[in-house]
């Protein structure tokens, strides 16, 4: 390292010398060409040479000139667009003064197309890395700075990443990452591609150890986009971030598609129709509060329990507008949301994906003050049926709760797959799969409340009692059944008369909670009023499960 | 408790333990509020059960006082009412039909059968739907069924406008200059309108509670209010026949109580000064009124109880008169019904009305003499709708009653709803959510609870009408009891703006604001068991904060000690201390030791704050200084250009389109019709425009927002 250190200290000396030639090579910023001209204070810097300055005021010196980041006029330009600097987004994320950063002194090693001047360094490079506290618990935390060379991944902003997400899965912390940044560092070929490889490796090791959290504020296409994809979670900003594999340009040119950067990768596109993200702030300290309240859900790592909380919301309330939520037409559409909200403490429900799959409902609320994911068919949509879409979105949320200690409670209301073409070529065999995969894998404490439909495959699948529910509860206005009475009557009383009595008899038989009561498919039929009681007390109870899965290298699930 | 209980009949023991909560409901009630008393006569036999051919509020509050007497209640309800209150409440419900009330509450047919299928021996049909419908009292007549209100001939001659007037002037009550025939067509209306002189009042003529009525300047009025009116009065009351008369410019409209027995006696229970209205409907009651003295009072008593003598008059009716600046008083119209607005003639007089209407309706002699009725002290009353204040004072919104908490715990409080956590208020009736009744010696000290006690009303997923109710009693032309028909449009020429701060108003709000804010954030540091990475708290006694209000930022400084936080803001040092349960909707404060019950409406992790303060929403917003700072670098997202948009404002359904695409249209002119909660409303362009698409038509059901017509 210390050798290291002096070979580039000896290089700066040389680039120092070669700027006297004039600005023969003027370098591009990245992928994205900043137009803006060179910082006046790059060239203030040329002042002083080794030996008239203390080493004491040159680490001054230093660190000052990376607290500027691009300089001024680029902060400026980042301002004027609607986006905070990587400084200012870290120092709004964390508790004040709780930021410890990594690599301030950290310079690009790139020697090519003139790079190795000196005004083309910046100190700590397009990305500031650290660590620091939301809410007094540790972070580790990484913000690309878009004013250095539009913030693209050289090899050296890839080693920073990759040493604070190193330290952090020792410690065993979450990593956040601030994303805005043009892409790959094109002057340094294909060091930046192992940068993000190096990164992506990272990436899949931390995943399951520690929560990895993506919050996109600016463009993040190619390659890139992959990091964001293998964290737990992204989140975007509002007309201000994008995710692409390849911008607007390229696909015209390949497909003929005229489209938008907006429309092709922005917030609303990934959060409502391709499900790549998980959330959507309004803007950069919108997003950026949010996310402090958002981490407080969160664990530190798997080997920590779900964080409990200080509840002023009593945990045996009863909840009287429970019994008449469900509609007695058990046609009706009823918003699941309304059920959750009533339930969990104080209101407070975060829910996860809110515009995309919305036939089910995910996102983290606490019971009592501790943490859990909420899962939930949605019957005001597709009447709550499980699709590709909502299997996968169930999925990987049922996944993530179980990878971090975070108990499941699982609303059911559910009329079964959605049957066509569509899906069956989509894959609905696989994709359903998923979920199925997920809720049987999972060993965290799962609750689950069977409202009014449990049909069919789908009933299994939605954290039965087969699949290791722990306490499975039906609602008076449960229906546990292979199918809804018509259905299930043409089957069994196929071109024979007296349908209409068939189907009366049918709903008497299994249009309620009986069947699956008696068989101890459920654990008990409950007052919908004291569902939140009898959750709190469940959870209370199954603190201290344990369960393990076979051992394996790891599991084949469906992808 | 164990009193209470001891009184109740086995079977009803039952019911009352299956629905404990509502049970809890009338026992707060029962507690809090009972300035009336329902006063069982053992030895008169009244009914043993009675089937209440109504809904929400008014089935419940007649159920109330059948289970005091002990007697069964039978309710009847629409599909979407069958797990309503008044269904619960009830010993028996039918389900009389789908949710329109034309199939269901308005189905004669069908509530005939539940009669019949009950075995109810009478039928107390509540105000509205069929309380003033000849025909269902002559078909229970004929079925030997007793109809709890007066006969069909009192109906009738009273229900009818013109020929009310008619019998009025004959029994010597004061009546209105007007036309006193049916006005057929436009042309008619138009002529009869110059004759009398302008301004006039249109109005149907089997009318009652606004609907239909409408006030005419000129004669374009005078043709939009008849087209209006007739279409209204059909959908409303299936009688489209309407009149004219003079209307009385800034009057007051006060109403006397009156009581009558089939053996000729007839009692006035003084009067209740209702002025306070929009749309020619109440908003406000209060009984006795500031303004009669006691001659007024019993000369309009007198005349009231002539009247109902005059249509031999049996059971609780009301006479409603308007009074000018003079003090002369003109006969409007009697309702032949118990009204809305009846728990203030309660509280004053200390009557049970619906127990002296079954009374009546059995046949029994009244119990008391005219010099036995009372006035005692002041009752209030303030009606709770689900509305939207701000738009023309009411218009009606719809949703589910997410959380609901009426202000039972404080004294001399009666809230008579039949809706609780969970309803939904839908388009398909009256939008009320309760009527909010407070007691007191004197007027301010009702004025005072009624402060108190729309402060602690919690009412949460429709939009309601309290911050209009809030502003209007603490207004001081209301205070002083200077009041007209036109006080809203008066007082708030411009609509209704909610609450306006002022400067030490605002520091309140912004200290609250800030205080909340800290407590909430001290809170999300508080991690509860062992954490294996040590959380490192910092202890921190002072905040620096940035709190936004209406567009501007306000520096405030927060120190704490304990629940109580000093609060710098304004120049001034507010103390603020509380409990901060932030989990409760309510938000009960000493502010410099003056207790304040606010409301938190919601709070969000980036710093926005919705606090109900003197009944009006505000919304701020908490920031540290650093992002207050930083946030002027959010850019402003553009709102949608509204003016060429138009969108309804309501909920309800289409009832004509007047343009389609391509058509010019002139600002103001009206562009469709959209009739929710029976009312029909103008919409009309915002601008001079030409019109580009139009996303409805007639007969379509739209939601609140949905749009109507786009503009060019």
């Amino acid at each position: 390292m210390a050798a290291f250190t002096v070979a580039r200290s000896s290089s700066r000396l040389i680039s120092g010398l070669r700027t006297s030639f004039g600005g023969l090579a003027r370098v591009k910023h990245g992928v994205v060409a900043a137009t803006a001209s060179q910082v006046s204070l790059q060239q203030q810097c040329r002042r002083y040479a080794v030996g008239q300055l203390s080493v004491k005021e040159r680490i001054d010196k230093k660190r000052q000139e990376a607290l500027l980041g691009g300089g001024q006029p680029r902060i400026d330009a980042q301002h004027k667009k609607g986006k905070l600097t990587a400084r200012e987004r870290i120092e709004l994320l964390l508790d004040p003064e709780s930021f410890v950063e990594y690599d301030m002194f950290v310079e690009h090693r790139c020697s090519d197309f003139g790079m190795e001047q000196d005004r083309n360094k910046f100190p700590g490079d397009s990305v500031v890395t650290g660590q620091g506290r939301i809410n007094g618990r540790l972070v580790y935390v990484f913000s690309q700075d878009f004013t250095v060379f539009g913030g693209s991944l050289s090899g050296a902003h890839a080693q920073k990443i990759c040493k604070v997400m190193d330290q952090a899965m020792m410690v065993g912390a979450p990593v956040i990452g601030l994303n805005d940044s043009g892409g790959a560092r094109i002057q340094e070929g294909v060091e930046s591609l192992a940068g993000y490889a190096d990164i992506f490796l990272r990436n899949v090791l931390a995943s399951g150890v520690v929560p990895q959290i993506s919050m996109i504020m600016g463009p993040c296409a190619g390659g890139a986009v992959y990091s964001p994809a293998l964290t737990d979670f992204t989140f975007m900003v509002k007309d201000t971030s994008y995710l692409f594999i390849t911008g607007p340009d390229v696909v015209k040119s390949v497909t003929n598609e005229d489209v938008t950067q907006e429309e092709l990768g922005g917030a609303k596109t990934h959060t409502a129709v391709s499900g790549v993200a998980h959330y959507a702030f309004e803007n950069d300290v919108d997003a950026l509060l949010n996310l402090r309240d958002f981490f407080n859900f969160l664990p530190l790592s798997n080997q920590d329990a779900a964080p409990v909380m200080e509840s002023h919301d009593p945990s045996d309330r009863l909840v009287p507008a429970m019994d008449t939520i469900v509609p007695s037409e058990t046609t009706k559409a009823y918003d699941m949301l309304d059920i959750i909200h009533a339930i969990v403490d104080e209101k407070n429900f975060f829910e996860i994906m809110p515009s995309y799959a919305k036939n089910i409902v995910v996102g983290f609320a606490r019971m009592d003050g501790r943490t859990v994911g909420i899962v939930g068919n949605q019957p005001k949509v597709a009447s709550g049926c499980l699709d590709i879409n909502s299997s996968v979105k169930g999925a990987r949320f049922v996944r993530f709760c179980d990878a971090f200690n975070i108990p499941i409670i699982t609303f059911v209301d559910v009329p079964g797959f959605l049957p066509g073409t569509a899906q069956e070529y989509g894959g609905i065999i696989r994709h359903g799969a998923k979920l199925l995969y997920a809720f049987a894998e999972a060993t965290v404490p799962k609750i689950t409340i069977i409202t009014r439909k449990a049909y069919g495959g789908a009933y299994d699948v939605m954290s039965s009692k087969h699949l290791r529910g722990d306490v499975n509860y039906a609602w008076p206005s449960a229906e546990v059944a292979v199918m809804g009475a018509k259905g299930a009557v043409q089957i069994i009383f196929r071109g024979k008369d007296s349908q209409v009595e068939a189907e009366a008899e049918y709903v008497e038989k299994f249009a309620n909670p009986f069947p699956a009561a008696v068989r101890g498919f459920v654990d008990d039929i409950i007052e919908p009023s004291t569902t939140r009681k009898r959750i709190c007390r469940d959870l209370e109870v199954l603190a201290s499960k344990k369960q393990v899965n076979p051992w394996k290298k790891h599991a084949n699930m469906p992808l | 408790m164990a009193a209470h209980i001891s009184t109740l009949s086995l079977p009803r023991l039952l019911v009352a333990a299956k629905n404990a909560s509502l049970h809890a409901r009338w026992q707060g009630v029962a507690h809090s509020a009972v300035r009336y008393s329902t006063v069982p006569v053992p030895q008169e036999k009244t009914f043993d059960k009675i089937l209440i051919a109504n809904r929400g509020e008014i089935a419940c509050r007649v159920m109330k006082t059948c289970r005091m007497m002990g007697i069964q209640t039978v309710a009847v309800h629409s599909d979407v009412d069958a797990s309503a209150v008044h269904v619960k409440m009830a010993d028996q419900a039918v389900c009389v039909g789908p949710a329109p009330t034309n199939q269901s509450y308005l189905n004669m047919d069908a509530i005939m059968e539940a009669v019949r299928s009950t075995g109810a021996q009478a039928v107390h049909p509540g105000y509205g739907f069929l309380s003033e419908n000849k025909e269902f009292a002559r078909r229970l007549a004929a079925e030997g069924v007793a109809f709890i209100g007066p006969d069909t001939h009192a109906i009738q001659a009273m229900g009818d406008k013109i020929e009310s007037k008619l019998i009025a002037k004959a029994a010597q009550v004061n009546t209105i200059p007007g036309f006193d025939g049916v006005v057929e067509t436009v042309e008619d209306a138009v002529r009869i309108a110059l004759d009398i002189g302008y301004p006039v009042m249109i109005k149907a003529s089997a009318g009652g509670g606004g609907k239909g009525m409408r006030i005419a300047w000129n004669e374009e009025e005078t043709r939009d209010g008849f087209r209006f009116s007739t279409q209204e009065a059909a959908s409303s009351f299936g009688d489209s026949r309407l009149l004219i008369e003079k209307f009385i410019d800034n009057p007051r409209h006060i109403e006397i109580q009156v009581l009558a027995d089939k053996h000729g006696n007839a009692l006035w229970l003084n009067e209740r000064e209702c002025s306070i209205q929009r749309r020619n409907q109440k908003v406000v009651e209060e009984a006795p009124s500031t303004f009669l003295d006691a001659d007024t009072r019993r000369a309009m008593g007198e005349q009231a109880v002539q009247l109902a003598q005059a249509v031999q008059y049996s059971s609780a009716g009301t006479v409603e008169f308007l009074v000018d600046s003079h003090k002369n008083f003109y006969f409007l119209e009697m309702n032949t019904r118990l009204q809305v607005e009846h728990p203030i003639t309660e509280l004053i007089t200390g009557l049970d009305l619906v127990q002296q209407m079954i009374r009546v309706a059995k046949g029994y002699p009244l119990l008391h003499k005219q010099e036995d009725i009372p006035i005692n002290g002041w009752a209030i009353e303030s009606r709770v709708y689900a509305e939207d204040p701000y738009k023309s004072f009411g218009l009606p919104s719809i949703g589910r009653l997410s959380q609901y908490q009426e202000p039972l715990n404080l004294s001399n409080v009666r809230v008579d709803s039949g809706i609780s956590e969970g309803s939904d208020i839908s388009i398909y009736y009256d939008p009320m959510i309760s009527k909010l009744v407070t007691y007191g010696a004197t007027r301010a000290e009702a004025l005072s609870k009624m402060e108190d006690a729309l402060d602690n009303y919690v009412i949460r997923g429709v939009t309601h009408n309290i911050p209009l109710l809030r502003e209007i009693i603490t207004h001081p032309r209301f205070i002083s009891g200077d009041i007209s028909t036109n006080f809203l449009p008066e007082v708030y020429p411009d609509g209704f703006n909610g609450h306006q701060l002022t400067a030490g108003g605002q520091r309140e709000l912004l200290a609250s604001a800030a205080a909340l804010h800290v407590s909430a954030q001290l809170r999300a540091q508080t991690f509860l068991g062992t954490l294996r990475v040590s959380a490192s708290s910092q202890e921190r006694r002072r905040w620096d904060l940035c709190v936004e209000l209406g567009g501007e930022r306000h520096p405030v400084v927060v120190s704490r000690t304990g629940q109580t936080y000093t609060v710098e803001v304004g120049g001034e040092s507010l103390v603020v201390s509380g409990e901060w349960d932030l989990a409760s909707p309510l938000l009960p404060l000493k502010i410099n030791n003056t207790p304040r019950m606010l409301q938190c409406l919601s709070r969000t992790a980036s710093g926005d704050i919705c606090l109900q303060y003197l009944g009006t929403s505000f919304k701020v917003r908490v920031l540290s200084p650093l992002a207050a700072e930083l946030s002027s670098f959010m850019p402003e997202k553009v709102p949608e250009d509204t003016s060429s948009i138009l969108r309804s404002p309501m909920p309800g359904s289409v009832v004509a389109v007047s343009v389609k695409p391509g058509d010019t249209v002139a600002e103001g002119q009206e562009i469709c019709v959209i009739e929710a909660m029976k009312m029909q409303n103008s919409m009309t362009a915002a601008k001079t425009g030409k019109v580009k698409s139009v996303h409805c038509k007639a007969g379509e059901t739209v939601g609140e927002g949905d749009l109507l017509v786009e503009l060019e």
